[in-house]
């Protein structure tokens, strides 16, 4: 009896609070997304109303642009296969095994989501540059110079890209029954066979999610690549870096170069958009 | 023999050491309660799990065998498994699903069971688009495509809802009957084990506690467990021209003369319960003490201190005649014949 009368209290508090902050929402959190809204949104205004359309086309097209459009293209895309070909496998470690300093792996794996792009690239500096760690041997005995080369670029955005694939796919790899992989090798199949047939395809969608953000992020990339392979026209200078050193000489140029950019990445994330904005198919 | 095989391992606290053969054509069921290592037994067998120690000879080849170093990974053992949930591979078609075995091994699919399992107009659907029954044949499909020469099938039923429980059990047992190869069911389902096995080997804790034809198995039960899921009481006791001394206490007369220690087995059913002392022939009565009513489907079990301690089970109306609750003293019977008894 009297915790029926307790509970019929608790309840009616619950419905007075509940309906007083329905009340409050509007007047502070609703200004406040408003602004984060147009704190999201103003400078793309911006960069669309700066934007020199009439010059658009010769703009595009001068040497420079085309040149960092194609450098752009060509090693972001060998960036995220090398980030494919490398973070699969170790996506599939981390999901199916159980080993020592599993922790500190995963650690290391994240380091480059929170680690500024700039120390990444003086890392990879003091590892592969020509007096680094494992570049001394790479130049003495093979003649190998990685920093301020094409490899270096795509180096560089590989390390910044590569947790967003393993992230990715470690958690479809977790998000599937690990019995399907059992009943394939009861019908025959080795452990290559069960990792190509059944493991990957049954996670093609995150797979491919997680290749696209690698691809993405290295297109972006821009304290690494610079740090670490310099700002060469045709041999380093990607189309951020392009947009940095046009700044400096043309606001239209670097305005043109940026809304490429800007069309890129909104044709990725509409591309993704069943898997990011909450329609999971 | 399809399966000869002494496994001994150990999971979590649980130690299984147990023998277990299956003939050509013989369907064994492993009958027992969840966590007594049934599914371990299947993994070991159908190589997902290597044992401690002992052997397991698949069609008389050694498979696993600590002892000689020998351990053959599962895509060499030619065990078709049949998992709970079926498994199906979700990115194929069931055609795709069925030729997957056969591809691996590089063999012509066993397309005979196709048609006999009624597939050959599912054979363009994705697994979603199926019935559980559906999916259960095409599993079956799928495991025998690879010419198995053993069949395993963990708990084949139990993801089925039960009015398709029914017709798929039928079916599974018409298809047992056919298949040449032994067939090893893991249940904790006895109604699956007396229907679609020609024995029964009951796993409780890691060890065989009995074993034998399935007839024999379900008229005399000698563990609880089983009794149990039989619906049947066991009495436990020591037998002298008729009469057992109850472990538990009190006497029941019976009309088998063994002598020794026994087992009693009382159906629930042929007990019954008076108000009075009752006028009959029945020649065990005694009085006693109810300890539990609990409906069951449509009769009443009604649980009695004893000793010995029994259950009866009557009908409803029964229950409100005599005012039966916890607590109220009553009169019991049971015909001597009714009692039926086996040397422990």
């Amino acid at each position: 009896m009297r915790a029926s009368q307790r509970e019929r209290t608790r309840t009616r508090t619950r419905t007075r609070h509940h309906t007083r902050a329905e009340a409050q929402a509007p007047s502070l959190v609703m200004v406040l997304a408003f602004v984060a809204l147009a704190f999201l949104l103003i400078p793309l205004a911006g960069l669309l109303q700066e934007t020199p359309w009439s010059e658009l086309p010769g703009l595009l097209a001068s040497p420079t642009a085309v040149e960092a459009l194609r450098l752009s293209l060509v090693t972001s895309i060998l960036a995220a296969a090398v980030a494919t070909i490398l973070g699969v496998p170790l996506a599939w470690v981390l999901a199916r095994r159980e080993f020592r300093g599993q922790r500190l792996v995963r650690g290391v794996v994240l380091l480059p989501l929170v680690l500024p792009p700039v120390v990444g690239g003086v890392a990879l500096l003091t590892a592969f540059g020509r007096r680094g760690l494992l570049g001394q041997y790479l130049y003495d005995w093979f003649g190998i110079q990685l920093p301020f080369s094409t490899a270096g670029v795509v180096m560089a955005e590989a390390f910044v890209a590569m947790p967003f694939l393993v992230l990715t796919v470690e958690g479809a790899l977790r998000g599937i029954d690990p019995r399907f992989e059992m009943a394939a090798r009861t019908l025959g199949a080795s452990p290559r066979t069960v990792f190509f047939r059944i493991t990957m395809p049954m996670i093609s969608a995150s797979l491919i999610a997680g290749i696209v953000l690698a691809w993405a992020r290295a297109l972006g990339e821009f304290g690494a690549t610079i740090t670490f392979a310099g700002n060469f026209p045709g041999v380093t200078q990607t189309l951020p870096l392009a947009v940095y050193s046009a700044l400096e000489v043309s606001r239209d140029e670097a305005l043109a170069l940026s809304l490429v950019l800007l069309a890129v990445s909104l044709t990725v994330l509409i591309s993704l958009r069943g898997r990011f904005l909450g329609s999971r198919s | 023999m399809s399966l000869a095989a002494h496994i001994t391992t150990t999971v979590g606290t649980v130690t299984i050491d147990a023998e277990l053969t299956c003939g050509a054509g013989e369907t064994v069921a492993l009958l027992g309660p969840n966590g007594a290592g049934k599914s371990t037994l299947l993994a070991a067998i159908a190589g997902l799990r290597a044992i401690d120690d002992g052997y397991i000879r698949i069609d008389s080849t050694s498979v696993d065998e600590p002892a000689r170093a020998i351990f053959l990974p599962p895509e060499h053992r030619r065990v078709g498994v049949l998992f709970q949930d079926y498994l199906l591979f979700p990115h194929m078609t069931v055609r795709q699903n069925i030729a997957f075995g056969p591809k691996n091994l590089g063999i012509a699919p066993e397309a005979e069971w196709i048609a006999a399992l009624g597939l050959t107009d599912l054979l363009d659907h994705k697994p979603s688009e199926l019935s559980g029954g559906q999916a259960q044949r095409v599993a079956l499909a799928r495991a025998l495509a690879t010419s198995p020469r053993l069949l395993l099938l963990d708990e084949p039923l139990a993801a089925l809802d039960a009015s398709t429980k029914q017709a798929v059990r039928a079916e599974l047992r018409s298809f047992l009957q056919q298949f040449e190869y032994g067939t090893v069911i893991v249940t904790h389902d006895p109604v699956d084990a007396l229907v679609l096995a020609d024995r029964i080997v009951v796993l409780e804790g890691g060890r065989i506690t009995q074993e034998g034809p399935t007839a024999v198995v379900a008229r005399e039960p000698r563990t609880e467990y089983l009794a149990t899921v039989l619906g049947v009481t066991l009495v436990r006791g020591v037998a002298r021209s008729g009469v057992i001394a109850c472990n538990a206490g009190g006497e029941l007369i019976t009309s088998v003369e063994i002598d020794g220690t026994v087992v009693a087995v009382i159906r629930p059913q042929a007990i019954s319960l008076h108000a009075g002392k009752p006028e009959g022939s029945a020649r065990n009565v005694w009085r006693t003490s109810v300890t539990r009513v609990d409906a069951h489907g449509e009769h009443v079990r009604v649980d009695l201190a004893g000793p010995p301690p029994l259950s009866a089970a009557i009908t409803p109306a029964a229950v409100a005649e005599l005012g039966i609750a916890p607590g109220r003293e009553i009169w019991a019977s049971v015909k001597a014949t009714d009692v039926s008894v086996h040397s422990a």
